[in-house]
């Protein structure tokens, strides 16, 4: 069995070499990146943990698709020669595995979850207030979506861009019953919640399923929209705002009559 | 357009959803280029809008008690049946070129933004739905109430095929142009049923159920309309030819080219 | 004269990132102290992430009888009374908190009907006591004390840093060096006091749920630098690890399967565990479970690839995504498995290193100044068996206070503590060593003696030991030692696995030759250990726990007797 592995440096020579690995019943990719690295190319780099599809370390581009390595058998894949290449949206380190620390500077601009001073439990919560948020918290960071997403993979747009993984992350913070902040307005502003055109791609490569689109992306642009485009929503703000009433840190979604329109 | 519907993922409460469609899985099996399901979606739409637009300039009369979906409501009488099918026609046209799921199809299939996944889009500058015309999309709302409406209507217009309109009143009038007019309006109603806005707008807002008034009810009103929305590209679709269909079958009534199969008492 | 590195200076090194470093990360900043963390992995990575059953905690929210005392004991008695009884009630009386600070933290758990965090069963407890979210609690662990972590001023975290070594004199640490696995350049930290917190040792099995980190680095790295390493005999093997296919071999499966109602069934369909342990039957303990399917399976009543079925079919499909999301799909995409309608097959896998660095209860502590040690590189909570749910609790309430402690340490050292060059020189030429340069590859290939390894450890080491075995075992582990001296790999510093493992093995091998040092040295079976030649538990041996540690280059091994337990604490022991 022909497997194709990128091997380069960046500003070295780079380019695919194909390698010849016995299959095994029900093997995986990175099963046959280990049988290389064991046996044919000791210094062959690609990263990986659990080889459980539940660490997301293992994210490549197998058959030019975004995929986990240790989830994508090879008798899943159309015969013929398995081509293995690394992330394209990140800068590449080697061979298979690139610089995704830019990720982790992202969740550092996020708030953290944050609850109402004073409010230290033990808590108690209902499941309806967060069923939907198991969903979003199902996420193994192996940044396959940001990848995807062709806002970061061809635009480049890092520095106006948050991606669909942190979309995820502040919807589940946002959801949560107990957090007090609004984080829409700086997703809007900073994350560039606009410049997703919710073409879904994140969603189709996701390896937990998460319905990063619908159930993350299009609920927070509603969000934005009850702030920026609901003019029921200005007046009635601005009347509070006359009030006094209404911390600013809090959203209209917090209202307990909630936000219109009905 | 059903390719969002097929594989099953594993579920977790209400958020359960199927998964993502085999657009990428199909090309990693290597069995359909991805330029099909683009090039699909243009020909359908294309061809959609065309229609639309000519059925809207044409007009034509009631066949007994029916009324093609693009003529309802029947409002501004004394003008011409066109122009206020072209008003009439509007609210649904606005409505789907606002719907997040048409949104995505002529994204990628119009202007191939991505053309498909991990396929390189063709565009140097990119400003996705921040600058005009496509950050009015954020209007989405406003336009459901339109068709919100408009779907009104359309069951008015079913119940008064089934009662009768004018002469005919007094009697019940069960006609397979009764039956298409009540499918149309079923999957009409179903598609904006399904709507993310709407989503939105039942609940998807609030953050804790518990704590608000009516949270109950209103939690279980946003799982049902969660339940539809999963659906939500099909019902787009389904409901995008059961209007087209609906209006060919009574342009066909009115040719003449057969009568409508019905009982009348 | 060392080559160029870089220096980082902090008051407190945490070294890892699972749920004890990240924890302890936050404890040691929130005193006031700049926190450098340290991971092989990218953050959130670590096996913390990879746990999926639950953190037990007596909390009483679903079987109202429960509390710490019921958790002691059950511990107690899990361990076979072998356990540090100071750190298991610490543990049981804080982890209480840990939860609930977990969910102040922004943490999900399941709930309870009215609202409460919901609790489920798991092996040897005796009441609902896991606090879990479907079966991916780790995930939900981490990434909570993750974005903890990250947002907590004073807290800086270096990604993908291997450290080698501690930096010291043999009774004192200043800190480490390391280098980046990126660019293989070498950096040193300084700092005031060190916690390990590098989680434990799978690797050197063949069949283990333990991910590439499992080396046993912390471990060497203290033994090296003059700590103890105690009851290194005891190694968990999780009864339930895929075996089919090949590639899946030894991948966790949950026991939240048993939890949830799954039952195990030998080939000829009889639920042997009824036979074993007729009063916990499927849920009796780890190392009970694995026994009983290692006999079944030698009996001859073993599935088509010999293990055992474990069946949760009965439960019906929508709970079983609900409650089992992950299992259901780790066996729907690896193995095409739909654990819906068939049947898992699974056998023991090496899973948790129940020994590790002797430590202060309170304090963390190592026998040597400014080294802390806390989660599962640390030893004496679990005794001779850890129950299921008590790592993510321990690694929380040992976490914290090692952070705490350490950081009380720091601020009494006035400045920045003294490297010594030569000892950095040193370091760097022990990692250099193993890269060929040009020309000269023809040394050993550090893959293969890792396979080698795993042969000795994973057959004559394993689930079922003899003096035999274990004699045949150090032997194989000593030649290992010396052939690993030639190791020698091509390519050059930059991102190069075959260079990253040459040092990994020379930690298995240390470790491995602790653990079966000390195997040969407990004559009896308790626990996980399981000696044919001493089928029985021994009364004198289990008044101590066996230590090694290091006397020049020898390994020597030490009983420690147990401290006996206050009358308190005994009585919690006899309730139940
Ligand atoms: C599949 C699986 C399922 C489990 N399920 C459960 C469960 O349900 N309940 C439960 O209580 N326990 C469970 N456990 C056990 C539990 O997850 C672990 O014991 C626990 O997470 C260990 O945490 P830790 O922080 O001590 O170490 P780890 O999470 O292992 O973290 C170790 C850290 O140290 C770093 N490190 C190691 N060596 C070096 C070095 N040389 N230089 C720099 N950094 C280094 C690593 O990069 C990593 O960040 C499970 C374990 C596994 C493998
Ligand atoms: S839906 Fe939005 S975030 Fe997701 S891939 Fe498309 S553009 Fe990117
Ligand atoms: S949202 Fe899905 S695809 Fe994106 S990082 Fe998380 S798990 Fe990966
Ligand atoms: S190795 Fe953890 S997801 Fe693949
Ligand atoms: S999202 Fe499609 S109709 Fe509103």
């Amino acid at each position: 069995m022909e497997v194709r592995v990128f091997r380069g440096v960046p500003g070295g020579e780079q380019g695919e070499v194909a390698y010849d690995v016995p299959p095994v019943e029900g093997m995986v990719v990175l099963d046959a990146i280990h049988h290389i690295q064991k046996h044919l190319q000791t210094d062959l780099a690609c990263r990986w943990n659990c080889k459980a599809a539940k660490c997301g370390s293992c994210s490549a581009e197998i058959n030019g698709t975004p995929r986990l390595m240790c989830k994508t058998r090879i008798d899943e894949l159309p015969e013929g020669p398995v081509t293995v290449r690394p992330l394209a949206a990140f800068p590449l380190i080697k061979d298979l595995v690139t610089d995704v620390s830019w990720n982790y500077e992202v969740n550092k601009k996020i708030p953290p979850f944050t609850a109402a001073e004073g409010d230290r439990g033990p808590w108690r919560i209902q499941e309806v207030d967060i069923d939907r948020l198991y969903e979003f918290r199902r996420c193994i960071e192996c940044f396959l979506c940001q990848d995807v997403c062709h806002i970061l993979r061809n635009h480049d747009m890092r520095d106006r861009f948050y991606g669909p993984r942190f979309f995820v992350r502040v919807a589940g913070l946002e959801m949560h019953p107990k957090d007090v902040l609004n984080r829409v307005e700086q997703t809007r502003a900073e994350g560039g919640l606009g410049l997703c055109n919710i073409t879904k791609c994140c969603t189709e490569v996701c390896p937990e399923h998460i319905h990063i689109t619908d159930n993350a992306i299009i609920p927070l642009k509603e969000r934005n929209a009850d702030a920026h485009w609901d003019p029921i929503n200005f007046v009635r703000r601005k009347l509070r705002r006359d009030s006094g009433g209404g911390a600013a840190t809090r959203g209209l979604d917090e209202e307990p009559a909630g936000g219109p329109p009905r | 357009m059903a390719s969002e519907t097929t594989a099953m993922g594993p579920s977790a409460g209400a958020s359960t959803r199927p998964s993502a469609g085999p657009g990428l899985v199909a090309r990693l099996r290597r069995d359909a280029p991805w330029w099909v399901l683009p090039a699909t979606v243009v020909t359908s739409l294309t061809t959609f809008s065309g229609y639309a637009l000519w059925t809207a300039l044409l007009g034509h009369d009631r066949w007994g008690p029916y009324l093609s979906p693009f003529y309802s409501p029947e409002i501004a009488a004394g003008r011409t049946r066109a122009s206020s099918a072209i008003f009439v026609a509007g609210a649904p046209l606005l409505f789907r070129f606002t719907c997040y799921y048409y949104r995505k199809a002529y994204y990628r299939s119009f202007l191939l933004d991505p053309p498909a996944c991990a396929v390189r889009d063709p565009h140097r500058t990119y400003s996705g739905e921040t600058s005009f015309p496509t950050v009015l999309n954020n209007l989405h709302r406003y336009v459901w109430w339109l068709v919100a409406i408009v779907v009104s209507f359309l069951w008015l217009d079913v119940f008064r095929a089934f009662f009768g309109t004018g002469a005919d009143s007094g009697h019940i009038w069960l006609g397979v142009g009764t039956g298409v007019m009540l499918g149309n309006v079923v999957l009409l109603t179903a598609y904006s049923a399904s709507c993310h806005s709407f989503r939105h707008m039942v609940g998807g807002h609030v953050d804790c159920f518990s704590c608000v008034r009516f949270g109950k009810a209103r939690y279980q009103a946003w799982r049902g309309v969660t339940l539809l929305n999963i659906r939500h590209p099909m019902w787009a679709w389904v409901s995008m030819f059961s209007v087209w269909g609906t209006d060919i079958y009574l342009r066909m009534l009115q040719a003449g080219w057969f009568l409508d199969p019905h009982i009348r008492f | 004269m060392a080559e160029p590195y870089t220096t980082i200076d902090c008051d407190v090194l945490v070294v890892g990132a699972g749920g004890t470093g990240l924890r302890a990360a936050v404890a040691a900043a929130e005193a006031g102290c700049r926190v450098q963390v340290v991971s092989k992995s990218l953050l959130g990575k670590a096996h913390t992430v990879m746990a999926e059953g639950g953190i037990a905690a007596g909390l009483g929210n679903v079987d109202a009888d429960d509390s710490w005392t019921v958790h002691f004991a059950d511990t107690m008695r899990g361990g076979k009374m072998l356990n540090n009884w100071r750190m298991v009630e610490i543990y049981a009386k804080e982890v209480i908190d840990r939860v609930f600070e977990l969910e102040r933290w922004g943490g999900l758990f399941d709930r309870t009907e009215d609202g409460r965090i919901m609790q489920r069963a798991f092996g040897a407890h005796s009441h609902r006591r896991l606090c879990h979210v479907g079966d991916r609690t780790g995930l939900e662990l981490i990434r909570t004390c993750q974005d903890k972590a990250v947002h907590t001023p004073g807290v800086e975290v270096s990604m993908e840093y291997t450290l080698t070594q501690l930096l010291g004199d043999g009774h004192h640490v200043t800190g480490a060096i390391g280098y980046d696995r990126n660019d293989g350049q070498f950096v040193v930290v300084r700092a005031k006091a060190v916690v390990l917190a590098t989680g434990g040792w799978g690797r050197m099995y063949r069949t283990t749920s333990n991910s590439w980190e499992g080396t046993g680095d912390g471990a060497a790295m203290a033994y090296l630098a003059g700590a103890e390493l105690l009851d290194m005999e005891f190694v968990q093997f999780h009864p339930t690890g895929m075996i089919w296919p090949p590639g899946a071999r030894g991948i966790l499966v949950t026991e939240a399967v048993r939890g949830e109602g799954g039952m195990l069934f030998n080939s000829e369909g009889q639920r042997f565990m009824l036979e074993y342990d007729p009063q916990k039957k499927d849920l009796s303990s780890r190392d009970v479970v694995a026994r009983s399917i290692f006999k079944e399976v030698k009996a001859g009543r073993g599935t088509p690839h010999g293990g055992a079925y474990l069946d949760i079919r009965h439960r019906g499909a929508e709970y079983i995504k609900k409650k089992l999301p992950s299992m259901w799909e780790q066996f729907h995409s690896l193995a095409s498995v739909d654990i819906t309608r068939e049947p898992m097959e699974v056998y023991p896998t090496i899973h948790y290193t129940m020994g590790g660095v002797r430590v202060d209860p309170e304090s963390a502590a190592t026998r040597v100044a400014a080294l802390y040690a806390a989660g599962e590189v640390a030893g004496g909570l679990h005794g001779s068996n850890r129950l299921g749910g008590n790592s993510l609790g321990d690694i929380l309430v040992f976490g914290k206070r090692a952070g705490e402690y350490a950081a009380e340490y720091a601020k009494t050292v006035g400045s920045a503590p003294v490297i010594a060059d030569a000892q950095v020189a040193e370091a760097q030429s022990d990692a250099l060593r193993f890269l060929a340069g040009d020309g000269d590859a023809t040394g050993e290939n550090p893959y293969l003696l890792h396979e080698a390894l795993q042969d000795a450890m994973q057959d004559d080491a394993g689930i079922a030991r003899d003096q035999q075995s274990l004699t045949r075992s150090l032997e194989a582990i000593l030649e290992l030692q010396e052939r690993a001296k030639r190791m020698r790999v091509g390519g050059g510093r930059v991102l190069n696995p075959g260079w990253h493992s040459c040092m990994d093995v020379v930690n298995m091998l240390t470790v491995s030759e602790a653990i079966v040092r000390s195997a040969l040295e407990r004559k009896e079976s308790r626990g996980s250990q399981w000696r044919l030649d001493y089928p029985d538990l021994s009364e004198e041996q289990g008044r101590v726990n066996y230590a090694v540690y290091r006397d020049g280059e020898l390994m020597r091994i030490r009983a420690v007797p147990l401290e006996p337990i206050p009358v308190e604490l005994s009585r919690h022991l006899e309730d139940g």
